[in-house]
């Protein structure tokens, strides 16, 4: 058993009083509703949760990676959607901190690791998903401005942020011409598609960003021009743990019901629980989350060491755990019969929330693609 | 100015509570043990001023067993500066005027301005604790607060009684006990959390407060009984005059006024 430190212990106990209190009496109601609760993303931020693993002098938690799967697998007991919103607003906010001057540290972080303010991270484009390389957005240098033309798709919190990191190309084709630039709201020629009508991750808005004739100051440039891809990548790094520690939170919660539904539910003169069918079922259940959460502890545990080898974890942690998670969604779903085809049991949303974990943050192809090429890489 | 918030541990109010019946005590082993909830907010009122106004201290205190540590702890984490353990077996069982003479001897002489109290407890429900430390320290004391004014050298609130509202107030150094309408206590921050291990707990054993409280508490728990299960209600079945029977039954309780006699 994996045992916490005092402090993590800690962490963890006021994550899940936070989780417990304020997200989870609402979730099925903010799932219904397509409520994005940003008032409550406030009260986040008051713990801490706005820049968990971002440096303590702009308002971050200076937390380790380690804490970071912790605290979200913890969240993600109260509400799967908030705590993925809250994991790619991190990713953001981490970039920022670790990428941007001194200056644009000081100028966007505060209020982000706050959450006064929200932030969205756009990649992906209509044209560009997986292939990420290949994305056509375009910022053209004028004078001390970058002037930005494209479509984003898919974009988690569009709408409701204060910030947008855009990756843009600047140069020739290729992830070498892509840089990540700062797009506040407000700015003139920024706007945003409709709520996107999908399966699950309703509390939380998905739009197109769409940019036209946006200019930006070119100090809302990070790290240099042609830095972006790289910038975007490292994010993902953390947020494949993150989300992934999501899937890990959401799934043992439906497990957990599950066990409850299994002793107090009774068919055939006695609880579900006497049937063995069933109790093999949670016994796999948990086998395969703890499977989940020992590889996903190492693979944070190899981000904040810097191991050589951390992207190939964190891409091995992502797809197995958002894959197992969705599995035992899916199986605590059946194990609740019809209750858990309802909204009222939870079940069901969770089971719709974890789904996308398998595709987005690269997909689960993707991170086999990226695990397969470092071990040919390596190989001689 | 020095703040003195009061707080206690109880049984989780979401919890089963239970008395030991052997003692007649509150059985802590039975549920969670965490601070009461308006100990919190009696917090979030001294966190509150500390926060507009620099120089604030803000120091939790609290009477009972050990494991309180553990709700000091969470204040130091909300953000008090340091705490007040008055620890001492002699003290299991006390009653609240030995608990009040307890709590009195701790702050006295801390040059404390102001106390703040929840109204009450959720497991004692005393509901008089900051009036007897009020009136052992010979302070004003405003009671049952809606809402807390507070200046360099008063505090001032609403009290809503019966009839209408009292506006209250009193020149510092004084006690104040607040109700529920005061806002919910913050969470504790992470870096509140991390910080908390460094912040100072001092215990204070009854040797510590002097000799006066060597004393035999005033009342002593000599037997306790468990509360009468419940028995099964009275079922009216509707054979044509239920409604009379309905009616009759709940003016017999009095539940009802019962109808003017024509
Ligand atoms: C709800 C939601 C929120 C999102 N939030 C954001 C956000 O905030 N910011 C952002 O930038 N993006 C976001 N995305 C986009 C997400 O990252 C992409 O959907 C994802 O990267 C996949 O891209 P695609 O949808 O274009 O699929 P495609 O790239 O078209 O892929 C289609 C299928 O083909 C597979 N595939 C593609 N290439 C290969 C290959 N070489 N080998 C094997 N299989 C392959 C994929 O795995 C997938 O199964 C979000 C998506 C959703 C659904």
């Amino acid at each position: 058993m994996h045992t916490l430190t005092e402090d993590q212990a800690a962490i963890v106990d006021a994550v899940r009083s936070f989780a417990t209190s304020a997200l989870a009496p609402n979730a099925i109601e903010w799932d219904q509703t397509k409520h994005f609760p940003v008032d409550v993303l406030r009260d986040a931020g008051e713990l801490g949760l706005g820049g968990i693993y971002v440096r303590e002098d702009v308002g971050g938690s200076g937390l380790s990676r380690s804490d970071a799967v912790l605290i979200f697998e913890e969240l993600a007991k109260g509400d799967t959607t908030i705590a993925a919103y809250i994991s790619i607003h991190n990713m953001v906010v981490w970039m920022i901190d670790t990428f941007g001057t001194d200056e644009q540290r000081e100028r966007w972080v505060p209020g982000l690791a706050s959450m006064d303010e929200l932030s969205s991270y756009c990649l992906t484009e209509p044209g560009a998903g997986s292939d990420a390389a290949a994305i056509t957005t375009s910022a053209v240098r004028d004078g001390d401005e970058f002037v930005l033309n494209g479509v984003k798709q898919f974009i988690s919190g569009a709408g409701a942020s204060a910030i947008y990191i855009v990756m843009a190309r600047t140069g020739a084709a290729g992830p070498k011409g892509i840089s990540a630039i700062v797009v506040p709201a407000g700015t003139p020629g920024l706007s945003f598609g409709p709520n996107e009508r999908k399966m699950g991750w309703n509390a939380q808005p998905t739009r197109q960003v769409v940019l036209d004739r946006v200019r930006v100051p070119v100090g809302n440039l990070l790290g240099e021009e042609g830095d972006g891809f790289t910038i975007a990548m490292k994010g993902l790094n953390g947020g494949r743990l993150n989300v992934a520690a999501c899937s890990l939170g959401g799934a043992q919660w439906a497990l957990d019901q599950s066990i409850a539904y299994l002793r107090q539910r009774r068919a055939f003169g006695q609880p579900l629980a006497a049937q063995q069918s069933l109790v093999f079922a949670i016994a796999d259940m948990e086998t395969e989350l703890q499977a989940a959460r020992a590889l996903l502890r190492v693979a944070a545990q190899s981000l904040d060491d810097g191991d050589a080898d951390a992207v190939a974890l964190c891409a091995m942690a992502k797809r197995f755990t958002t894959d197992v998670a969705f599995t035992v969604a899916n199986s605590a779903l059946q194990l609740h019969g019809g209750y858990g085809y309802l909204a009222d049991y939870g079940i069901e949303k969770v089971v719709r929330d974890l789904r996308v974990h398998q595709i987005l943050e690269g997909s689960n192809e993707i991170m086999r693609l990226i695990v397969g090429r470092s071990l040919l890489e390596d190989s001689p | 100015m020095k703040i003195m918030v009061l707080v206690k541990q109880v049984p989780d109010t979401w919890g089963e509570r239970t008395l030991d019946l052997t003692t007649g005590w509150v059985d802590r082993a039975a549920t969670d043990r965490v601070i009461d909830e308006i100990g919190e907010r009696a917090l979030e009122v001294a966190l509150s001023r500390r926060d507009a106004n620099k120089g604030t201290e803000v120091v939790v205190v609290t009477m009972g067993p050990a494991e309180c540590t553990a709700a000091l702890r969470k204040a130091l984490s909300m953000g008090a500066d340091s705490a007040i353990h008055v620890l001492d077996d002699a003290l299991a069982g006390a009653d609240l005027g030995r608990t009040a003479r307890a709590i009195a001897a701790a702050v006295s002489g801390t040059g404390f301005d102001l106390i703040v109290a929840g109204n009450e407890s959720t497991d004692g429900r005393g509901g008089v604790l900051p009036a007897m430390v009020a009136e052992l320290l010979r302070l004003p004391h405003l009671g049952s607060l809606d809402s807390v004014e507070l200046t360099d050298s008063t505090v001032g609130g609403l009290r809503s009684t019966e009839h209408g509202t009292a506006t209250v107030h009193a020149a510092l150094p004084a006690i104040v006990s607040i109700t529920e309408s005061l806002p919910e206590a913050r969470f504790p921050s992470f870096k509140g959390i991390l910080t908390a291990k460094k912040k100072p707990i001092s215990q204070l054993s009854l040797a510590d407060l002097g000799s006066t409280f060597a004393q035999t508490p005033g009342t002593v728990i000599r037997q306790a009984t468990a509360k009468p299960p419940r028995t099964a209600g009275t079922i009216t079945v509707d054979s044509g005059t239920a409604a009379a029977e309905l009616a009759e039954f709940l003016i017999a309780a009095r539940l009802v006024p019962s109808p003017p006699t024509r």
